[in-house]
Parts: structure tokens; sequence; C-alpha cells
């Protein structure tokens, strides 16, 4: 367990570091999700919904499609020269390979999300005052689901031609349930009401994030043998 | 001990490799021969663990540790640099955190590249970039090397210094298997020679005291009789 977590560490690590050198993809990415807020505030008319009841849909909408950014990038990195090979060929396990690019997607996208949620506040004016470290919370807690199956799928498709194309693809049904959830809780969150009335959404995140991050982590091996 | 045993595998209708079987002990140097096409690098793929052979068995002593790898692409990221591509290389290898940075220094300087190590890898030229792809292979002290035309883009200095390099490599005890296309690389490394066309070795023997000019002319013959 200590080589498969020091391993995991040493690719993150060098994954985060060949991000924050290059900053195409977090540039990319955070733009987008600047572009896509400016469009919904300025493309909606206020007096037909209450913001706080279209804010949470369309910050989760935001949110999804940024990470695709990154999870997308996150073997493309790996095919610089074959590097992927050499992963491959190396003593360290797939499970290993699996935590650090789970790990290293986890960090990018909650940078996006911390760089898109004080626009988001800016543009619609929702009340996070008082709610702002639950909603970080369900924030990280529905990331961390979609983060795990993402990685899994994009390690499916590096191969494939129209890789970008087919992620989402394959990606998008899996995300309906914490979409669902994380979209729920925040409106109750912005809506002013207690974590309490929504302890069946966390559960259902918190669920699906157990389930899916146990079933990626087995599945992940058998997508990157030959 | 390197073993091959009635290794097959094809792409498509192409047969790359065709019942291939031999064994290796330590200090042996097999340099293998043959056309464009001939399955030589199959054949690299399948001893390393890169590709899984349709039928037979590849058993390398010692599993991916103990394999050292250098095929067409570097496997280096680009946004890195040099020294730091072969850390993170020894890193995933468990080579002990104190000896990292001499093996790294040692290596970058018996290739020339110590003037270069800060400098990040997608700023070298083909051939320095070749001379780090070797220092990559060598950074874990690999008990089998396996070599896919090593010395392409490498000036005649730098071709003479890996030379030198394999040769002690083999003489400490490593198995190395070099594939080639050129008759006049590496044979003076060998201890064995392979000639392989349509994915058969059509002739495996110790060299002896047989020449470049003897070999290349019995290459030529099993060459043109298939």
């Amino acid at each position: 367990m200590g080589d498969v977590l020091r391993h995991a560490w040493v690719i993150a690590r060098k994954d985060l570091v060949l991000e924050f050198r290059s900053r195409t993809a977090l540039v990319s990415a955070a733009v987008f999700t600047a572009l896509v807020l400016t469009v919904f505030n300025f493309g909606r008319d206020p007096t037909a919904v209450a913001t706080v009841d279209l804010a949470p849909s369309i910050l989760w909408v935001t949110f999804t499609f940024a990470a695709m950014l990154a999870l997308n990038r996150a073997f493309q990195l790996e095919l610089e020269n074959q590097a992927l090979d050499g992963l491959l060929v190396s003593p360290i396990s797939r499970t290993s390979l699996f935590w650090a690019k789970f790990f290293a997607n986890w960090v990018f996208v909650s940078v996006v999300e911390a760089i898109g949620l004080p626009l988001f506040v800016l543009f619609f004016d929702v009340p996070v005052g008082g709610v702002l470290l639950p909603l970080v919370g369900v924030i990280a807690l529905a990331t961390a689901g979609f983060v795990a199956v993402g990685t899994l799928f994009s390690a499916m498709v590096i191969r494939t031609r129209f890789a970008e194309l087919m992620l989402p693809v394959l990606l998008l049904p899996f995300l309906v349930p914490p979409l669902i959830g994380a979209v729920q809780v925040t409106a109750q969150l912005l809506g002013g009401r207690p974590l309490s009335e929504v302890t069946g959404w966390l559960r259902l995140l918190a669920a699906f994030d157990i389930v899916f991050l146990t079933l990626a982590t087995l599945l992940f091996p058998a997508t990157v043998n030959e | 001990m390197l073993r091959a045993e009635g290794l097959r595998h094809s792409f498509g209708s192409v047969r790359a490799l065709d019942g291939i079987s031999f064994t290796l002990s330590a200090g042996q140097t097999l340099v293998l021969f043959g056309p464009n096409g001939a399955g030589k690098t199959t054949l690299l793929k399948v001893l390393a663990g890169l590709t899984r052979p349709e039928a037979g068995r590849a058993d390398v002593a010692g599993g991916r540790r103990a394999v050292g790898w250098i095929g067409h692409q570097s496997l280096l990221y680009g946004h890195l640099t040099v020294r730091e591509n072969l850390l993170f290389w020894a890193a995933l290898y468990n080579v002990p955190k104190a000896e990292r940075g001499r093996r790294a220094a040692d290596l970058l300087a018996r290739l020339g590249l110590a003037d270069r190590a800060e400098v990040p890898v997608r700023f070298l030229s083909r051939g320095l970039m070749q001379r780090a792809t070797i220092a990559r292979a060598l950074i874990h002290e690999p008990r089998v090397l396996l070599l896919d035309e090593p010395f392409t883009g490498l000036d005649l200095a730098a071709a003479a210094e890996f030379r030198r390099l394999l040769g002690e490599l083999g003489g400490a005890g490593r198995i190395v298997v070099l594939a080639t296309h050129n008759v006049d690389e590496g044979i003076e490394l060998a201890t064995d020679v392979a000639f392989q066309t349509r994915g058969r070795f059509v002739h495996f023997a110790p060299r002896g005291a047989r020449g470049a000019a003897e070999i290349g002319e019995a290459y030529r013959r099993a060459v043109a009789s298939g």
C-alpha cells in the first residue's frame, strides 16, 4: 500500500507541475468557465425565473463541462513522447496510476471551480455568505464522484480516435445522479434551507463517490492493459 | 534470465511473431537484425510487457523492475527538465532517494548532457533527446535492457560512448537485447546474433569470432531467402 500511494503521489505531482508550467488546460478551462457564466448571465430573463432557482443548474452545468477539459487532458499528457508506455513498463501498480490521475484531476477541477465560484456569485448575485463552507463541501463531494468516473473513461478512450468527443458521450449519462444531487443540495443551500433537509441527497453523493471510486479502482487496470 | 517461449502475435493478417523461442542468461547481449516490418519492435514490446502475445510467454527474471526500455519514443515529458525526468523515473523504480541525484548526475555526465541538465526536454535536439532517453532507461540500473534502434539520432561521439556503456553493462552481467536493421551498429557488442524476418528467427547463434562483414553477408543471404 505504501508503494501504491507513494507512486501515485510522484505521478500526480508530476502532472500538476506539468500543468502549472504549460497552463494550457487550466487557462482554457478557466476562460471557458468565465465565458459560460457570462453567456448565461446575459442570456437569461431575470424576471421569468428566480435567480436562486436557475443558478444551481447553471453552476453545475458550467463545472461539468469545464471538468471535461481537464479529464480529456489527463492522459493526453502521457501520450507526449509515449510516456504512457514508460509508466506501463515500470513496476508501479495500475492502481497507483489511477489514484495519481484521480488526485491530479480533482485538484485541477477544484482550481477551476475556485475560479468559477466567485464569478458565479458576482454574476448571479446569490447569497453565499452564510453557506459558503457547506457549499464548498458539496462541490468537493460531487467533484470527487464525477472525477472518479471521468478518470476511468478518459483512460478508456485515450487510444481511440476522437477521444475528446467520446469522453463526454460516455461520461455524461453517468454524471446524471451526482449532478441531480449537487443541484438539489446547492439549490437548498442558496435558498437558505439547513443542511439537515438535504441529508438524503448528501448520502446519494457520498454513495456515488464510494461506489464509483471503488469500481474505477478495480476496473482501471483492465483499461490500461492492452 | 530472459526466456521467450513460442511467441506468436499478429496485426490483422500480418504475422509479427511466428513461434519465437530463445533464452538469454546474465552477460549475454543479443543483437537482433531484421528488415523493416520483421517484427523486431513487437518482440521487444512483448519482452517488455507492453504487448500481450496471442500465444506463448515471455519471462524476465526480476519482472518489470528489472527491465530498461528504449523504444521509438523518448518517454520523456517535454515540460520537465532532463534532470527532473530522470528523478521522476528513478522515483517510480524505487531508487533510494539519496541515490537518485548521484545516478542522474553520473549518467548526464557520461552521456554528455551535464550542461543540459536543467533544460526542458522539449528544447533538446533529436540527438540530445536520444541521449536523455538512454539516461532514462539506465537510471534504475536495469538487469535487462531492451533497446529498439537505440543509435537513431546519435552523432558519432555519442554513439561510441553509448556502445562503450553497453559494453560495460553487458560485461557487468546484464542481459541486453538490441534490435536494429543496420548490421554495422552494435555488432561488436554482440555475444549472440539473431536474424528475424516475417516474425521468425531464421538464424540464432553465438557470434563467435565472426566480424561485421561476415555477419552482414549471412544476414543478406538470410533476408534474401526469406
